[in-house]
């Protein structure tokens, strides 16, 4: 919200410098706008875009480190006794100052210091707050008014503009590259954090999970133990019974969408197939928890099986279920691409319509249906909500359907909700799957790729 | 023509036995995908139903008629000075009050135990209402009132019958005599059903009667509009660039398969990243939408970075090549001619990320917009929640009575994913067009 306070005043700079930028370089030719460079307008643009960089820049500043430098400084005035705790208990003191300081109660009894540091807080930060603005505001009006001293007729203002402007579509552009090696930074430092706890030989072969640290040091297990491979089989499970579900329908409505259904079919499934993903995933996740989950426990009792509650199957079969639409459109793809001259050659020959498509259309469209299946694939693995909801937390090693099994994401979700503190194993760990994830997402989407590049067939 | 096998015949009992076996196969591979369709909507077929019949009843509550005599003494009041106090007022004991005119419905329940069981009947929030009013008004005191309070859940769930009156009394929440108290009140015309407006209108609460979705939505609101205002410049700049400007050479192809990747990336993962650079680097505040709304940005900026730069693409060559002919400049033609005729496409493809951006619940939980929270959130800085992790929290809720108000919820959010897809397909099919 501050960070607004130090931008308007500099976006007021930067009007008042695109006004007169417009109006330096119309006085200069007497009005007579034809015998400008560029359009009155991009001399007006040229001052106010770099009036306001340089203000906007501070502001940037701000809301980036504010709140990081503004603790800093709250803790170097605590007095001795309260700096020297342990950082969580200071973090938790910190949080306290901030709560009183925002005119709310405090929670776990800072006294008198507390307060003082609070008064401390609220006057370091209007005072910063304060100094930020002026720096913004004069570093903004020194650069208004260099650029509006270089506003002449012969200025090339449109050409300056449009680099300006040309720099920034650039630069959003490569946001994304920033994105990911944000990701790939963010897990990599975490899970390194992580590795040097726990061996990497434990973590990826290790057969026992269980990251609750006990309370006490002395506790049985205290150290937790982080073999993540029932983790994996568990998520493994759950895609497999998923795909198991979503590939034959998907596959096969896609096939019954193009070559038999009339339109009256059509029209009725291609909006289900769209609602169906178009369901945001807490709606499946209930729907297996609270529907599937109880009726399979029901038909497995009828069946004398013994059915988890929170069963691999519902997980699985709800995931299935959110996944046909996607394979059904990407196989859908893959098959119109087939051009429709091999189909009439097949019918040609004297097949029917069932044999064409198994014995030319799918071949001819296989590497897109595989590459479909395997982004379908991706997906599963990555989603969350519905097995955090329908999946236990339970790392069972094993294969049976029935039981409970956890996944990498219902792990994620559970090591990293509640708990704030952010230097145990136990935290750190899920950075380490959550690696894991972004890599095993990752290689399966290269790899569909590259089989839809590398296997099409090419027909013109 | 000459006959390529001379001696087939073609009507030999071999011949049409085969002929009936593909025959049949044609048939059965046709009903398999017929099947595969009806298994589809059957899926989505039961998943409303269940939702649309669990979901109903959040959109009634049951209230109790009670005639409540404001009884200074009764409330602890003191009776020197009535009215006086506005803070003697709002600590004053209102349970009390319930209690008294309760009593007067059931005079011959005795005991503590019992009254409290009795008391049980009435929500909570009642006591609330009923300081609301004396506040308001502090003449009230020592008058008496008819008014129609929120009854607890529980009266509510066994009006709806979602508790089962056979069932053995230790399976019930509720026990035999106070079912019989109930039916007593419903005899009387005490108890009636009304259009919840609390569960539209107010934020979260830990009894299920005053839980209300209206602190969520805001929540979601203001999340959304973060990510509007970042995601759609950059997004749009970005398929400006990669469409019009970009040169072809490594770089630009380094980031058109980033771009790709990210699409696909599983949302728990920007989550990760939301709290590793966003609370853990950068200090802002937990549970904020402000952080929320950052974090969904970058998960929708993909979609809409892809959908733009189809929108960019399907504007034909010659409008650019028109626009360069008369003397614009390459940025005069996007920002006066390609934008604009771009744009419907645009606004659809970020439209439809939004809403996915609004269902999205996993980097939510990341970054700590899971917490409890009973106030509306009224900045981009407040601790919230959003509607999807509301659902979320209240499936989590052990209390039965929550499964309504989830199912509720949830209709609440596909609805505003209906509108808001709706919105997308209305703005194509208006504003498409066909060069």
């Amino acid at each position: 919200m501050n960070a607004v306070l130090i931008a308007a005043p500099v976006a007021a700079l930067a009007l008042a410098c695109f006004w007169l930028g417009r109006r330096r370089a119309l006085v200069a030719v007497g009005g007579r706008a034809s015998e400008l460079h560029s359009l009155p307008g991009y001399y007006g643009w040229y001052a106010a875009l770099l009036c306001a960089l340089p203000g906007l820049l501070i502001a940037a500043l701000w809301i980036v480190g504010a709140s990081w430098a503004l603790d800093q400084l709250t803790i170097a005035s605590l007095p001795d006794g309260v700096r020297g705790r342990a950082p969580s208990e200071l973090a938790l003191f910190l949080n306290d100052v901030k709560n009183i300081a925002g005119g709310g109660m405090q929670v776990a009894g800072g006294g008198e210091v507390a307060g003082q540091a609070a008064q401390h807080y609220i006057a370091l930060r209007s005072r910063g707050l304060g100094y930020a603005t002026g720096f913004a505001l004069l570093l903004s009006a020194v650069a208004g008014f260099a650029a509006l001293r270089r506003v002449r007729p012969e200025l090339r203002a449109r050409i300056r503009v449009e680099a300006m402007l040309r720099a920034a579509l650039m630069l959003s552009s490569t946001l994304a590259i920033l994105v990911t090696v944000g990701i790939v930074l963010s897990l990599v430092f975490e899970a390194i954090r992580f590795f040097g706890l726990v061996s990497p030989l434990e973590f990826f072969f290790g057969l026992q999970w269980s990251p609750q640290t006990a309370l006490r040091a002395d506790q049985v297990g205290s150290s937790g133990s982080f073999g993540a491979v029932p983790v994996f089989v568990g998520t493994l499970l759950v895609t497999a019974i998923a795909m198991i579900v979503a590939l034959p329908i998907g596959l096969m409505a896609a096939i019954y969408m193009t070559f038999y259904a009339s339109d009256r079919i059509r029209r009725l499934a291609k909006p289900v197939l769209e609602i169906l993903a178009g369901v945001p995933t807490v709606v499946y996740g209930f729907f297996a928890a609270l529907a599937v989950a109880p009726a399979l426990r029901e038909i497995g009792t009828a069946l004398g099986l013994s059915v988890a509650s929170e069963s691999a199957l519902a997980a699985g079969l709800v995931m299935g279920l959110m996944i046909i639409p996607f394979i059904s459109s990407l196989s859908d793809d893959a098959i119109t691409a087939v051009p429709g001259a091999l189909r009439d050659g097949s019918y040609g020959l004297g097949a029917t319509r069932s044999e064409t498509i198994r014995l030319v259309i799918i071949p001819a469209a296989l590497p897109g249906i595989v590459g479909g299946f395997l982004l379908a694939v991706s997906r599963a693995v990555g989603e969350t909500m519905i097995v955090v909801m329908a999946a236990g937390l339970a790392a069972n090693l094993t294969a049976n359907p029935l039981d409970a099994v956890t996944t990498v994401t219902v792990q994620i979700v559970t090591l990293l909700t509640g708990d704030q503190e952010f230097d145990s194993a136990k935290t750190l760990a899920a950075f380490a799957l959550g690696l894991a994830l972004f890599f095993a997402t990752l290689a399966l989407n290269v790899l569909a790729l590259h089989i839809v590049r590398r296997f099409r067939e090419q027909y013109d | 023509m000459t006959d390529p096998h001379p001696g087939a015949r073609w009507k030999t009992p071999e011949m049409n036995a085969r002929l009936a076996r593909r025959h049949a196969s044609e048939r059965r591979f046709r009903r398999l995908g017929l099947a595969a369709i009806l298994t589809a909507m059957a899926g989505l077929a039961v998943l409303l139903i269940s939702i649309l019949s669990k979901g109903i009843p959040a959109f009634w509550s049951t209230e109790v008629r009670l005639d409540v005599r404001f009884d200074a003494e009764v409330m602890g009041l003191d009776a020197t000075a009535p009215g006086a106090d506005a803070d003697a007022l709002a600590r004053a004991d209102y349970g009390a009050l319930i209690r008294e005119s309760l009593r007067e419905i059931f005079p011959d329940v005795e005991g503590r135990r019992e009254v409290r069981s009795l008391q049980a009947l009435v929500s909570v929030g009642a006591r609330n209402e009923l300081r609301a009013a004396l506040v308001a008004d502090p003449d009230l005191v020592g008058s008496s009132l008819d008014l129609w309070l929120p009854a607890d859940d529980e009266v509510h769930m066994l009006l709806e019958e979602q508790i089962d009156r056979d069932a053995p009394e230790s399976e019930r929440r509720l026990s035999d005599t106070q079912i019989a108290w109930i039916d007593a009140l419903d005899a009387q015309g005490r108890l009636r059903g009304v259009f919840n407006t609390r569960f539209l209108l107010s934020g979260d609460s830990r009894e299920p009667e005053l839980a209300g979705i209206w602190g969520a939505t805001v929540g979601s609101f203001l999340a959304l509009i973060v990510t509007l205002a970042i995601a759609f410049p950059l997004g749009v700049a970005a398929a400006v660039y990669l469409e019009e400007f970009a040169p072809h050479n490594r770089w630009t192809q380094l980031i058109e398969v980033n771009i790709n990747n990210l699409a696909a990336v599983p949302s728990i993962v920007f989550g990760l990243l939301g709290l590793a650079v966003f609370l853990n680097l950068m200090h802002l505040p937990r549970s904020a939408p402000l952080v929320g709304g950052m974090t969904l940005a970058l998960m929708t900026l993909p979609t809409i970075i892809i959908t733009g730069r189809v929108a960019i693409q399907a504007v034909p060559p010659s409008i650019r090549e028109a626009a360069r002919g008369i003397g614009a400049s390459p940025l005069q033609v996007v920002t006066h001619h390609v934008l604009p005729l771009a744009l419907p496409g645009i606004l659809t493809g970020t439209i439809i990320g939004m809403a996915r951006a609004l269902g999205e619940t996993a980097p939510l939980l990341m970054i700590g917009m899971v917490a409890f929270i009973v106030d509306v959130p009224g900045g981009l800085t407040d601790a919230a929640t959003a509607l999807p992790v509301q659902i979320f929290l209240w499936a989590d809720s052990p209390e039965r009575a929550f499964v309504e108000k989830t199912s509720g919820a949830i209709m609440v959010l596909l609805a505003f994913l209906i509108a808001m897809n709706a919105t997308a397909i209305a703005l194509r099919a208006r504003y498409e067009k066909r060069w």
